[in-house]
């Protein structure tokens, strides 16, 4: 239970270090964006001003008696008064550049060249402190005077650094409240998606150790993901223990008749007291083991292929290989040693989507049941009929009763047919793996005898 | 004329101290004290009349002593303007009644900031920057001796004193004053706020013309000139030089048109020795004890004159704004004069 809340507690504050990193990212641009619009924008209003002023003061300028005076117009102080507690300069110059009034150090700073337009802003400093300056150009043309007259008007930044913190606070104000309002709302947001995990994890320790059922899936897709993952690996592990648990009761259940049939021969076999009739006991007992031999390979042999067709991925088999490895294995001629098999195949490949080890454990087991079963000749073969591709084996015999037929394949079938010396596994096993790649297992009488074949979804292309 | 008048006073109360540029010099200090701080006030106003403040001030702060230098307007503007720019020691505090060359002074950066309840709680127009305040509040007044003027005569607005004027007869010829605009900086001050104020001015002027008025320096010589019946009239005179006790055949009238009214500006030079002490003086000249202080001396109007009917609207304060700028613009300056000349004839 703490291992739950704290993977969820870290995954919550995972996002939520990502929203705050991405607000702070976000804020520090929105900070700069902001002050550098808020300083744009003092500066163009008060810019405005700067200059609506130096224009009054040039326009107040009369030539009276062959010399420009001025008439310093009051409402020109008044525009720049607009920022009340900035300091003004201004400067009025004749052509030569000699100050006609105002103030000697309202100029253009040394090593800055003036331009060629009649309304120039600069930067200069003014007694100390940074300022603002416009300088415009009045051209006089008259009998008595001519040529240009420019003014000069400056004025420090406390009203414009003001209005410019003031834009930026108001941006960031609200930013910062968009900002507070985004980190609840992803706060809320994330815990409420985190919450079907939650309600997972409560309904896995809640669950009884056996119960391997599906978990409901009405969740939200993400996580629904990992929920069809895990109902999967449930399923298979359901299998899994479902496999175990018939090896376990088959296992028993097939030893128990070998072992009580060996212990029989034994007993008999210590009774007789001619060493003839002991001979002959002790051979039956040899039989019994080696019957007892193959039945034990042939629950080791299922149980292989019920693990590896739970646990190998499905790649693609060529039957005919599975064919011919079954025939070159030659494990059949200790079973019926002189029994001929034919091997039918044609010269295209059947290829299915299968696990090789299974498929060949199934083969195997369809020939070694032919041959105890049933009559030679034995044919062991590979065809194809549209999609579905079959590996089978045939003998010569009419097959098994129907009663027996409708019985076939289950776990127990073979000791009523064969008095003990089978097992019936051999079938079980082909069905399995059938089941396991999408097959069937199938029988049926042709012209030419009893078929047992194994039917696969064929695949469509050729294998590279 | 007043320099010889204020020699004589300081004489009686201080120590004066001859310096060819500040008109005296006085140094005052509680009694029985023995002051660690000395404040340096260069001041406009009339040590007479300011004196009660500074007493007050340095009876409760018995460590200060204040050196109260007085000077010309004029001279006063340059003499700080070279000690800002470090050429000269600089004062603790300078007041002027001279607002314009105040605002030139901070304008030019001299002065430092400061703020205190008392600054903060002052009209927006009382102050500029927190560098300038202004510490009184005084009309700007018209006077007429009253046993020779018939009151129905006394004008209470402008244009009534322009009716005079133009009156037929030589009953007001030559009896008219009003300060000389080029030798008083105050006059200046006063006749460039009249000149934006309305369209009357130029009437006035030319009202001044037909009627021979007299332009003359100094408050104190165009008060005495109207007590003595030299002048019947004075126009643009600051109501706080009128001694009610002194000048009793003297009356005053705020004109009803509009009136102008004056803050007498107090600034701390940047650099000043004693700022500290320099704040604290102008909190207490701003503080309820000290405005009641100045007032009894007619620095602070308090409305109770014969002619209280004034509207607020009539009231119009000098504010104390860059604006002022214009009035020392050299082109501004000599454009004024020579208007004023050209209705002054020379005497």
């Amino acid at each position: 239970m703490a291992d739950t809340s704290t993977a969820q507690w870290s995954l919550l504050s995972r996002v939520m270090t990502a929203v705050l990193a991405v607000l702070a990212v976000g804020g520090v641009i929105v900070a700069v964006a902001s002050w550098t619009y808020g300083r744009s924008a003092a500066r163009q209003a008060y810019d405005r001003l700067l200059v609506g002023a130096a224009q009054d003061i040039a326009e107040s300028i009369d030539v009276i008696d062959g010399a420009p005076l001025t008439d310093l117009p009051v409402s020109a102080f008044g525009l720049l008064g607009l920022a009340a507690d900035d300091r003004i300069t201004y400067a009025v110059r004749g052509p030569n550049g000699g100050l006609l009034t105002g103030h000697e150090t309202a100029r253009l700073p040394e090593g800055l060249r003036r331009r060629t337009g009649d309304t120039e802003f600069f930067d200069a400093e003014m007694q100390g402190e940074p300022a603002r300056f416009v300088t415009v150009v009045r051209r006089f043309a008259e009998r008595d005077f001519s040529g240009n007259v420019t003014v000069t008007v400056g004025q420090t930044l406390l009203a414009r650094n003001a209005m410019a913190m003031t834009l930026a606070r108001g941006a960031l104000t609200a930013a910062a409240f968009a900002g507070a309002v985004l980190i609840v709302i992803a706060f809320l947001v994330v815990r409420s998606a985190m919450r079907p995990l939650g309600r997972i994890a409560d309904n896995l320790l809640a669950r009884d150790p056996y119960d391997l059922t599906p978990m409901e899936t009405n969740v939200p897709s993400e996580v629904g993901v990992m929920l069809v993952a895990l109902n999967r690996f449930m399923l298979r592990l359901d299998r899994q223990v479902d496999a175990l648990r018939h090896l376990i009761s088959d296992t028993a259940h097939q030893l128990r008749t070998p072992v009580a049939a060996i212990r029989a021969q034994a007993e008999l076999a210590v009774e007789q007291d001619t060493p003839a009739r002991q001979a002959q006991r002790l051979e039956r007992l040899l039989r019994r083991t080696r019957s007892l031999g193959e039945l034990l390979d042939q629950i080791l042999s299922r149980a292989l292929v019920i693990h590896r067709t739970d646990n190998a991925p499905p790649v693609p088999v060529d039957l005919r290989d599975i064919a011919l490895a079954v025939i070159e294995e030659r494990d059949h001629e200790l079973i019926a040693p002189g029994v001929p098999v034919a091997l039918v195949i044609g010269p295209d490949p059947i290829i299915v989507m299968a696990d090789e080890i299974s498929l060949r454990e199934a083969a195997k087991n369809l020939l070694v049941n032919a041959m105890r079963h049933g009559k030679p000749s034995i044919r062991i073969g590979v065809s194809a009929q549209g999609a579905v591709a079959s590996l089978w084996v045939e003998d010569s015999g009419s097959g098994p009763s129907p009663d027996v037929l409708s019985r076939l394949g289950g776990r127990f079938e073979s000791s009523a047919l064969a008095g003990g010396t089978g097992s019936g596994l051999g079938l079980s096993i082909v069905r399995s793996v059938a089941e396991a790649f999408g097959g069937r297992l199938c029988f049926a009488t042709t012209d030419s005898g009893f078929r047992a074949a194994l039917e696969l979804p064929a695949r469509e292309e050729r294998a590279p | 004329m007043i320099r010889l008048c204020i020699a004589a006073f300081t004489m009686t109360f201080a120590i004066p101290i001859p310096v060819a540029a500040q008109e005296a010099v006085a140094h005052i200090t509680a009694n029985g004290s023995t002051p660690a701080t000395e404040l340096v006030v260069h001041s406009t106003t009339d040590y007479v009349i300011f004196r009660p403040a500074l007493e007050a001030f340095v009876a409760k702060n018995p460590t200060v002593s204040i050196t109260y230098e007085q000077w010309g307007s004029n001279a006063l503007y340059a003499q700080s303007l070279a000690a800002c720019e470090g050429d000269l020691p600089k004062a603790d505090a300078v007041f002027s009644s001279a607002i314009h060359q105040m605002v030139a002074l901070v304008n030019h950066a001299c002065a430092s900031p400061y703020r205190s309840a008392a600054t903060a709680a002052l009209a927006p127009t009382r102050r500029w920057r927190d560098e300038l305040w202004g510490v009184t509040h005084e009309a700007a007044v018209i006077i007429y001796n009253t046993k020779l003027v018939p009151a129905t005569d006394a004008p209470r607005t402008r244009f009534a004193l322009l009716d005079l004027m133009r009156q037929p007869g030589t009953t007001y010829d030559g009896k008219i004053a009003t300060y000389d605009i080029e030798a008083s900086g105050l006059g200046y001050l006063l006749a460039f706020a009249d000149s934006l104020e309305a369209t009357t001015f130029g009437a006035l002027l030319e009202g001044f013309a037909r009627s021979n008025a007299v332009a003359t320096c100094c408050s104190a010589e165009i008060i005495k000139g109207v007590a003595d019946g030299r002048y019947l009239i004075a126009y643009n005179v600051l109501g706080s030089y009128i001694d009610p006790v002194a000048s009793e055949n003297i009356g005053v009238i705020k004109p009803e048109d509009y009136t102008l009214f004056l803050s007498r500006a107090y600034m701390i030079p940047r650099g000043a020795r004693n700022p500290v002490m320099s704040a604290a003086l102008l909190d207490f000249l701003l503080s309820p004890e000290g405005q009641s202080v100045l007032a009894d001396r007619n620095l602070v109007d308090r409305g109770d004159s014969e002619d209280t009917n004034l509207p607020i609207s009539a009231q119009r304060d000098i504010a104390i704004e860059p604006a002022l700028l214009v009035a020392i613009d050299q082109h501004r300056r000599v454009r004024f004069i020579d208007q004023w000349r050209s209705s002054f004839r020379p005497k």
